[in-house]
């Protein structure tokens, strides 16, 4: 096993626990962490096929240089609504819109 | 200008900047301003394609694989030119409707142009990761309006929205870095040769990855839990801006990339399941609109039922005749166009309606037709293209749709496109026949400007009038 394909597969692990945390966690600071790992697992994906014969390819670096500043941004925006979100309603889940989103139900 | 395209993007990034800096609210006069140049840019850029061909551009000379290319086809001509030709009567309804209702105004010019620049990035860019960039750029500018609405119901559609979208991009984003660790490029001119049916899974597994996230942003059922409260949501210009263009942005994206670069991964089988999912999107929205009690929520599941329409082109343009595919094709980019427009149409008239009685309730709707007859016959047209009855272009999209399918002998899905136009005329009628009874004690209609009803009613005649000019666009579509 190369060490090319040992991140590629840690990145693949750690997307699908990102996303399973995204989907099935109701608290959105949970939520939010779970997005980080998830982009976190991908940045792995992208520089660990990335690199050559064990030489480091700039381009790859780059593009996660890209997504980190992305996926910052976006943390940051989710942050800030969701506190908006507990100042307004007093809890920091969503609050439920009648039909079917998987882990998210209506608050009683 | 020789090379409209840089400058499609540039121009919004311009105007939203300075709107930014004016402060809050300000800034309108600068969005119409920008946006009439815009167009005037994608009209040329247009003719460009149409007598030229395809175009490229290479930004400040940096050529790939480092520097960014831009490339314009007939498809993106034709977005383009419509994202501007629907912005534009939005902008000037926008600023109509804030000067009356400012609730949710603070930041919506700078945001607007963002998505605007977001968007047309989108349509030119020429590598997967740029398109992950521009992706990424849309969602944020279009959770940031849906928000700006303010209060719990908008916040938390917002919210649940960014999420989704975030979702949607981590999912192409792992795509993309599966298709660069095998092919070691992200252009899509080079990827396109390489890529063959004898792919490595991890192609296959990318493709698959970069299909669910645009998926979710397009909000194809079951994917679509989303979109009802945060389009239903927001202030009418911006639910009118979210559901005309930026769903179709993500769409556009699928079908580029099943055409050309993944056209070889394409299956019979997941052609037909995008179909089904299509299908299963008319029907249940459809029946979810007729069962709301909420005007803009009934027009947001009017969307998710039309975004259905879309993804019937797929079963129709594989692995079947070539005749029957380019009428599918046609079809399926006609429906886009009729929809862009007729939905940015329907929601500015429900959007105007709201504000003269002051709530957005169906059952309420009595006096409409007296008060506000050119509104609610905006609101008509707008359904008729919806419904796909003749002339408009919704009826051309459905027609040639149909053609599409009964020329690959495939008419089950000739059923269920006319069952839901059937479905969608029932819901357009329920709204009409309530605006038709008489007024109900207690409702007043308070005066709004003629600018809301005049430019909502631009936005629905040319989505009737494209039944009649259908053979531009799809000229356009066609230069390569």
């Amino acid at each position: 096993m190369t060490s090319a394909l040992i991140y590629a597969l840690t990145g693949a692990a750690l997307f699908l626990i990102g996303v399973a945390g995204l989907i099935l966690q109701p608290h959105l600071l949970r939520k939010i962490i779970g997005f980080n790992i998830m982009a976190s697992g991908i940045f792995l994906v992208l520089v660990g096929l990335g690199q050559r014969e064990g030489s480091v390819d700039p381009v790859s670096q780059a593009m996660v240089l890209t997504g980190i500043v992305v996926s910052v941004a976006a943390t940051a925006l989710a942050l800030a609504l969701a506190r908006r979100l507990l100042d307004l309603t007093g809890k920091m889940r969503l609050p439920g819109s009648g039909e079917g989103m998987p882990g998210k139900k209506p608050d009683a | 200008m020789r090379d409209p395209a840089p400058w499609l993007i540039l121009f919004p990034l311009i105007w939203a900047s300075l709107a930014f800096l004016r402060g809050q609210g300000r800034g309108g006069r600068l969005a119409v301003a920008g946006l009439t140049i815009q167009l005037v840019l994608a009209a040329l850029l247009a003719e460009q394609i149409a007598s030229d061909g395809a175009r490229s551009y290479t930004v400040g000379g940096w050529g790939a694989p480092l520097g960014i290319d831009l490339y314009a086809d007939g498809l993106a001509g034709v977005l383009l030119l419509l994202t501007q030709i629907v912005a534009l009567p939005l902008v000037v309804y926008a600023r109509a409707y804030f000067a009356i209702h400012p609730d949710g105004i603070s930041y919506f010019w700078p945001l607007t142009g963002y998505l605007l620049a977001a968007m047309n990035a989108l349509f030119l860019s020429a590598d997967i990761f740029n398109i992950y960039v521009t992706l990424e750029l849309l969602g944020l500018t279009a959770v940031g309006l849906v928000a700006a609405g303010g209060g719990a119901g908008p916040v938390g559609a917002a919210l649940r929205y960014l999420l989704v979208t975030l979702l949607g991009s981590g999912a192409f984003l792992l795509g993309v870095a599966l298709v660069y660790g095998t092919y070691g490029s992200m252009s899509l001119q080079v990827l396109t040769p390489l890529i063959n049916a004898d792919a490595p899974a991890a192609v296959f597994i990318a493709a698959g990855l970069m299909l669910v996230g645009l998926l979710l942003k397009t909000a194809l059922f079951p994917f679509h839990f989303w979109l009802p409260p945060a389009h239903g949501g927001a202030p009418a210009p911006v639910s009118a801006l979210l559901s005309a263009l930026v769903v179709k942005a993500s769409f556009y994206l699928i079908l580029r990339l099943w055409l050309h670069a993944f056209a070889p991964l394409v299956t019979t089988v997941a052609a037909q399941l995008l179909g089904f999912l299509g299908m299963a999107a008319i029907l249940w929205g459809s029946v979810m609109a007729i069962r709301q009690t909420r005007l803009k929520m009934l027009i947001a599941y009017s969307t998710v039922a039309q975004v259905g329409y879309l993804f019937l082109l797929f079963p129709l343009i594989t692995d079947t005749n070539p005749a029957a595919a380019a009428s599918a094709l046609q079809g399926g980019v006609m429906q886009l166009v009729a929809h862009a427009l007729a939905k940015a149409a329907m929601f500015a008239a429900a959007g105007t309606i709201i504000l003269s009685i002051g709530r957005d309730d169906i059952t309420r709707l009595g006096g409409v037709s007296t008060r506000l007859p050119l509104t609610l016959f905006t609101f008509a047209l707008a359904g008729l293209t919806l419904a796909g009855l003749p002339p408009s272009g919704g009826f051309i999209a459905k027609w040639l749709l149909i053609t599409g399918a009964s020329g690959s002998d495939q008419w089950g899905w000739v059923v269920v496109m006319i069952s839901g136009g059937l479905l969608s005329a029932a819901y357009v009628c329920r709204v009409l026949r309530q605006a038709f009874l008489s007024i109900e004690a207690g409702t007043k209609f308070s005066p709004v400007s003629r600018v809301l009803e005049w430019s909502a009613f631009l936005l629905a005649s040319m989505s009737l009038l494209l039944g009649l000019r259908s053979t531009e666009v799809l000229g356009l579509l066609e230069s390569e």
